[in-house]
């Protein structure tokens, strides 16, 4: 066994297995980055709010360096940026912070049925707060317009918060027209960028947001670090603080800073920045390639808007084939799944489902998620795992065989258990 | 989720997949599930209509790897089997072979309703009474 899982590693010129290709969920921390976090551990390891020795002074050193690095990354000012612990940190505070501060303003919030549960579940909270959520659907694309969100605006909408891009499907919102929308009506507008940041372009200036919650662990830094850039002016946008401490960061988020982390976030930054160009020219090539191959495989679709993505995800679904059970003939590629059978729930993707899809399609998907450490040979690797899997599988499908008999599965009645 | 090597097994070399033909009156086909809730398995069931055994079973789930070795090993435990002692096969015969985690027991369930299923098609076209649906699972 052993050895001939070392002759297929040889035979794959080394290519090691399982396939990663979950970079959605989380990346891989860039060597550049590591290092540069390193001497932050054992050697710089002071505490960036001990004023009186050279040990507090190198680590804000570190973190005034960092916090300079991200807000270039995104065209903000660096006094903008407030760390987090992450992305759902910073929705919460996002939300729940503009909640409280703007509470005599009103307590309507604008959102989609497709955000992250970070911000769906806070809403909830909001809700028992006596806040009114109204819940934009998207389009079978993915896609909310501009005049979805104007109509649900009202005199006393306190903020819109939208994500930049889907976690599950990739699909790049029109975060700048949505957001100048916004600000035409004198309305905050919040963005879940932790999928896009690192990614794709994202210029609060140019893109007209006002909050902006993202994280390291997607952009090749350590999980554990994120932040929320909170605009200084035109607005002057404040939240009410959600951790009670020592007057951190600006007083919007107590504790002591993670510095190690912190300046991870901001070498990954500096990287994404630098190498976003020829990164996404790299990656898109193979996914489209990845994509293009898988889609040649009889009743299989692409979920979301091919045009409006990120260019490292692809989410498919092969119809006829549950997603779990496809999972376990891939094993040698880590990718997700929107089958309900991965979800503690055991219900399909949500989000899938507001697009429209039938159960069985987003029981029927899988999301690939590429990075910059994917190569042309593990897209090769997977293209031919998943093909085999696929037509293994169908040819054990009742569903497969009744769909080649010509039989509408809408029709057939079902015993529901 | 960590799969038992017996699930492995059933799922990587599923037995008996497969297709009878379902007009002979000799043939029964149970299909349960629905696609909806990601499971669907359809059973069939070949009866010697001189002994009574059946001697071929077959089928094809859409499905979990739990809910696929489930079906392969139901199929494996009816041939050989009167009718009347396929109806014995329990659910939870099948949870503890393939040492189903709780989360599956409902595969183990569906492959029970696909038995029953398939033994009262099979039970209709002989011009019996289908077996009455009382049995509670566990």
């Amino acid at each position: 066994m052993v050895l001939l899982l070392q002759l297929r590693i040889n035979l794959n010129n080394n290519m090691k297995l399982p396939v990663y290709l979950d970079n959605n969920a989380t990346t891989k921390v860039d060597p550049r980055v590591l290092d540069a976090m390193l001497p932050f551990f054992t050697e710089d390891f002071g505490n960036a709010a001990s004023r009186n020795h050279p040990f507090g002074w190198k680590a804000e050193e570190g973190v005034d360096y960092a916090r300079e690095q991200i807000a270039t990354l995104i065209g903000a000012n660096e006094k903008e940026i407030i760390f987090t612990s992450g992305a759902t940190e910073s929705n919460n505070l996002a939300l729940k912070g503009v909640f409280e501060m703007y509470a005599e303003k009103g307590k309507h919030i604008v959102t989609a049925v497709t955000e992250h549960k970070a911000i769906l579940d806070t809403c909830k909270h909001l809700e028992k707060q006596g806040a009114e959520i109204t819940y934009l659907y998207p389009t079978e694309d993915g896609l909310i317009s501009v005049e979805q969100v104007e109509a649900a605006i009202r005199p006393d909408t306190i903020l819109v918060s939208l994500m930049f891009a889907n976690n599950e499907i990739g699909v790049i919102e029109p975060i700048r027209e949505i957001a100048a929308v916004c600000k035409k009506h004198g309305v905050l507008f919040h963005s879940d960028a932790t999928q896009a940041v690192g990614k794709i372009p994202v210029d609060v200036i140019a893109d007209n947001i006002d909050l902006m919650s993202f994280t390291a662990h997607k952009m090749y830094g350590p999980k554990g670090i994120g932040a929320l850039y909170v605009r200084r002016k035109n607005p002057r946008v404040k939240v009410t603080a959600q951790m009670d401490g020592g007057g951190h960061e600006r007083g919007m988020r107590s504790g002591t800073l993670n510095v190690p982390g912190i300046v991870g976030f901001g070498k990954a930054a500096e990287i994404a920045l630098a190498d976003m160009a020829s990164d996404t020219e790299r990656i898109i090539k193979m996914r489209d390639r990845l994509e293009n191959a898988l889609l040649t495989l009889e009743e299989s679709y692409l979920n979301g808007s091919k045009e409006h993505r990120l260019p490292h995800t692809s989410n498919i679904s092969f119809k006829y084939v549950e997603g779990e059970g496809l999972m376990m003939a891939i094993k040698d590629i880590a990718v997700s799944s929107g089958s309900a059978c991965t979800s503690a729930s055991l219900e399909p993707s949500y989000v899938l489902k507001s697009l429209g899809l039938d159960d069985e399609l987003a029981h029927s998907s899988l999301r690939f998620g590429l990075s910059r450490f994917t190569t042309d040979e593990e897209i090769d690797f997977t293209i031919n795992c998943v093909s085999d899997a696929v037509n293994r599988l169908r040819d054990m499908s009742p569903l497969w065989e009744m769909f080649k008999d010509g039989i509408d599965l809408k029709s057939v009645k079902w015993t529901e258990h | 989720m960590a799969y038992s090597e017996k699930v492995i097994d059933h799922y990587s070399n599923p037995r008996n997949v497969g297709t009878l033909d379902k007009s002979s009156p000799f043939v029964g086909t149970g299909l349960v599930g629905a696609p909806e809730c990601g499971d669907v398995m359809r059973l069939q069931i070949q009866v010697n209509p001189e002994t009574g055994m059946i001697e071929d079973a077959r089928f094809k789930t859409f499905g979990c790897g739990s809910a696929i070795a489930s079906s392969s090993l139901a199929t494996e435990w009816l041939k050989g089997k009167s009718v009347d002692q396929a109806l014995t096969i329990d659910n939870m015969d099948i949870v503890e072979e393939l040492a189903l985690p709780p989360v599956k027991i409902h595969c183990s369930v569906l492959a029970e309703d696909a038995i029953r299923a398939a033994i009262n098609d099979y039970r209709v076209k002989q011009g019996l009474e289908p077996i009455a649906e009382e049995k509670s699972h566990h």
